[in-house]
């Protein structure tokens, strides 16, 4: 069942051109200039119940313009916006209702406040029903590890622990739907496990709908199974990460530390990428030459004592993929 | 010359900084136009609703006008609260800074006020003068306008009387620096300074309409010579001997508060180099 | 309703961090009390050398003056988010966040905080009503009552209202928002005096543009007793706080407009 639609959404902004100078303040005041940023151009996509999509693109791409009209704070010029059966902006307080959103650098919660305090609070901007917030809550402080943190006032908070809380917040009223703005950035690596399997599960176990924007690769290679890379304002990529992966760099590495000094390897459909005394970096192309062969040539007629295969880094296959559809940060 | 010269720096750069802030101003310019203007139309209906004659009253009609749009013109002669960067200074701890350098304390910081404060008066009382002196009668409201001084010597007077009063103002909000400083209470001091400067400067009504057996002693306090004095040599219900006995008093006060903010002053900074503060 | 659930929480919330710190809250509310005290002081000086003001004496001005003071002191009140709304919310896009809730905004803001410290303008315009019925040796009955606390309301209506215009007013420009102050205390400070004072424009202006008039003057009227000198109808004047209704329905269109204007161009 389709919860979110897109089709064809576009948004421009105008931005106040400012000119230098004295003399251009001046003019300023008078008389303005604008210029007009495409922010979104005719993005189309759709996501079903309980899928977990990951959005990726270069900053300035439009992925936050795409949050901000999918969680109605934002009006688009033209296209059609469907979440759950409502438009978003057209019926705000229902639509803002049925969702969750967290913003990775922002707190919904409030900082003086101890994070009980602000569950409570967001309780009766809610309207939830006393017995069924009680036990949403408590499920989510436990799943969360919150249970230390309660009575602490948010400003006392690590980042990590207040991620935690606010995932907490965003689900407290059982939202469908849940939309994740950079929800790891500035997390420790154990945070930003727990977060992963806890967003994983929310969806498997849950069913919850999850769009989230991210920069760091390893969300999306731990969360989504789907991924979209949107560059200047358009959608570049919808598909799987590995289908992405096999279009842009389709090459693997290869790892070889020998016995004694590193040879000089020739060989079809391979190159080297870096080379010490005793070790070697192979770039291979696994439609010329496969891996086992390749490691059966090498083994044949060398000595070595370790040896490993990887695939290039998803940032590296990312950044590769911007460069090819130009759609690097200016 | 070289002997002033840090008090000079110390006057010109406030003054600089404070005709930066315009925004914000001409709101609260505005604001204080049309509150003079409600002022005066209250006090036209006392007047013209007033069982006795013009001659028993403290002030004629067009004195309490124009004494009120001075009032109005010269909102930032008061002393209603301690310096700002004083205060924050003192907070910082950065008071400890001024004492280092070689210039003596109070007299760099009177130099601040001083700055500050006629960088305040300027543009305002130009702008009300403006705006009650010349648009009020060019729109036809000549009776509630702000009439100029009644006669050369009234002039002459009251320029000497209005700086004398502001060395007078700044000499209490030395007073009141000074405080915040011994106190550490900012926030305290203002909000008790302000209704009583208020009120004993004319600011709110002018003195005369108080009622008679406080007149004498609402004359001699000290913060009569910040506005009340001035405003009526201006409209010239001070006048001859009466005015220069009003001018008398303001260089008295100003002479013995500033003698006491320096003695208090130094005492305080004694007590501060004592417990190491 | 669960509104008021809501903003009893906030209530309680907002009261319980300011009693954290008790000393500067009984300060603040003191120095409110004195600052708000001076103007009557001012009046009654007047009132006590000429006698009479066109007609009306001081117990009847210290009514126009008291209750539009209480309703002015309940409004800001409440009206803090909505002061600050311009450099707090709009310019942070801390905003957004009260979009991403199921409530209306003017709701949040007004929940935002609570300032105990108006008291002190409260307290001293209760004060200035008893006086007020002390010398005019009122006689209270349950449609005076009635009509005391209809005015109030009505005040209240009007003085939100234009706190919501000042805070509208952020949509549109991020400077000049102090300009509206000039209307708020310069509001309360013309009409705590009876409007017939006032030439025929700021007559006029009090009764139809923002009519601060009809919840003074022309209610007081009623609650007294007295006909109006300018010849407005006697059955009207119990029925004008009404206007601080209509005044907030229109702010309160304006608001809306706001928001319209802001999720199109975004933050």
């Amino acid at each position: 069942m389709v919860q979110i639609l897109v089709e064809e959404l576009s948004k421009s902004y105008r931005i106040a051109e400012r000119e230098p100078g004295f003399l251009g303040a001046l003019r300023g005041i008078t008389h303005r200039r604008w210029r007009t940023v495409q922010a979104l151009k005719d993005v189309s996509f759709s996501l079903e119940r309980g899928e977990i999509l990951g959005f990726i693109g270069p900053n300035g791409a439009g992925k936050s313009t795409t949050i901000k009209i999918l969680s109605g704070i934002l009006r688009p010029d033209s296209g059609r916006v469907e979440v759950a059966g409502l438009v978003p902006y057209v019926d705000r307080i229902r639509h803002v209702g049925r969702i969750g959103v967290v913003f990775g650098q922002r707190t919904q919660l409030w900082w003086d406040l101890p994070v009980i305090e602000g569950f409570d609070l967001l309780r009766d901007i809610y309207r939830l029903d006393p017995h069924v917030y009680r036990r949403k809550r408590d499920q989510l402080v436990s799943m969360l590890r919150l249970d230390r943190l309660l009575d602490q006032p948010v400003r006392q908070l690590s980042l990590g622990q207040r991620m935690r809380a606010e995932l907490a917040a965003a689900l407290l009223h059982e939202p469908s739907i849940l939309f994740l703005d950079e929800p790891t950035i500035g997390l420790d690596a154990p945070s930003k496990l727990a977060v992963r399997e806890f967003i994983k599960n929310l969806s498997q176990q849950q069913g919850v709908t999850v769009l989230l924007t991210t920069h760091d690769m390893h969300d999306i290679e731990a969360m989504a199974e789907r991924v979209i890379v949107i560059g200047n304002g358009q959608v570049l990529a919808d598909g799987s990460l590995a289908a992405l992966r096999a279009t842009v760099l389709a090459e693997r590495r290869l790892f070889v530390e020998f016995a004694g000094d590193a040879p000089n390897l020739v060989l079809p459909g391979v190159h080297v990428r870096g080379q010490n005394r005793r070790s070697v970096e192979l770039a291979f192309d696994p439609r010329i030459i496969g891996a086992p062969e390749l490691i059966a040539t090498i083994t044949a007629n060398h000595a070595i004592e370790d040896i490993h295969v990887e695939q290039p880094a998803i940032e590296e296959v990312i950044a590769r993929f911007y460069d090819l559809h130009d759609a690097g940060e200016v | 010359m070289s002997a002033y010269s840090p008090y000079l720096a110390a006057f010109t750069s406030r003054f600089l900084l404070m005709m930066q802030y315009r925004s914000a101003a001409l709101a609260s310019f505005l604001t204080q136009c049309w509150f003079g203007l409600v002022r005066v139309m209250v006090l036209a209906a006392f007047y013209k609703g007033a069982a006795q004659s013009d001659s028993t009253l403290p002030l004629s009609f067009a004195q309490a006008v124009t004494y009120t749009w001075l009032a109005q013109g010269l909102l930032a002669l008061l002393p209603w609260a301690a310096d700002p960067d004083i205060a924050a200074a003192m907070r910082t701890g950065a008071v400890g800074h001024d004492r280092l350098r070689p210039v003596d304390t109070y007299n760099l910081w009177y130099a601040c006020t001083a700055g500050r404060m006629i960088a305040r008066i300027l543009p305002r009382l130009l702008l009300m003068v403006l705006a009650a002196g010349v648009v009020l009668p060019l729109i036809g409201k000549e009776e509630l306008a702000w009439a100029p001084p009644s006669g050369t010597a009234a002039a002459m007077l009251f320029a000497l009387s209005l700086t004398v009063a502001v060395a007078l103002s700044c000499a209490v909000v030395m007073l009141i620096n000074i405080t915040v400083v011994s106190t550490l209470n900012e926030r305290g001091v203002n909000t008790l300074v302000v209704p009583v400067v208020f009120i004993l400067s004319g600011a709110l009504l002018p003195l005369p309409f108080y009622p008679d057996m406080a007149r004498l002693a609402l004359f001699i306090q000290p913060l009569a010579g910040v506005l009340d004095i001035p405003s009526r040599i201006y409209s010239g219900a001070l006048t001859g001997p009466m005015a220069w006995i009003g001018i008398s008093l303001q260089v008295l006060w100003t002479f013995t508060l500033v003698v006491a903010g320096k003695k208090w002053l130094s005492y305080g900074m004694q007590r501060l180099e004592v417990q190491g503060g | 309703m669960n509104t008021c659930r809501l903003l009893n929480r906030y209530f309680t919330l907002s009261i319980r961090s300011q009693l954290q710190y008790p000393a500067s809250t009984v300060m603040l509310t003191f120095g409110q009390l004195i600052s708000t005290s001076i103007e009557i002081i001012s009046i009654w000086a007047l009132f006590e050398r000429f006698g009479t003001l066109k007609g009306w004496s001081f117990g009847e001005v210290a009514f126009f003056y008291s209750l539009l003071g209480i309703s002015f002191s309940i409004a800001e009140f409440v009206s803090r988010g909505l002061e600050i709304f311009g450099t707090q919310f709009v310019r942070t896009g801390e905003f957004d966040r009260l979009l991403l809730r199921p409530r209306s905004a003017v709701l949040q803001l007004i929940g935002h905080e609570f300032r105990i410290s108006r008291f002190g303008r409260l307290l001293q315009a209760s004060l200035i009503l008893i006086v007020a019925s002390q010398s005019l040796q009122f006689n209270w009955t349950p449609y005076t009552i009635t009509l005391v606390l209809w005015t109030i309301a009505g005040g209240f209506a009007l003085f939100i209202a234009l706190f919501i215009f000042q805070s509208a007013l952020a949509f549109w420009t991020v400077e000049g928002l102090e300009a509206i102050n000039a209307f708020t205390y310069g509001g309360v400070y013309a009409g705590q005096f009876p409007i017939s004072l006032y030439e025929h424009w700021l007559r006029m202006f009090l009764t139809f543009v923002v009519p601060l008039a009809c919840v003074a003057y022309y209610p007081v009227l009623a609650i007294l007793g007295r006909s109006d000198p300018l010849g407005a109808p006697d059955w009207l004047l119990p029925f004008t706080p009404l206007a601080g209704f209509i005044f907030l329905a229109l702010a309160l269109t304006i608001w809306r407009h706001g928001i319209s204007k802001y999720t199109s161009t975004g933050s």
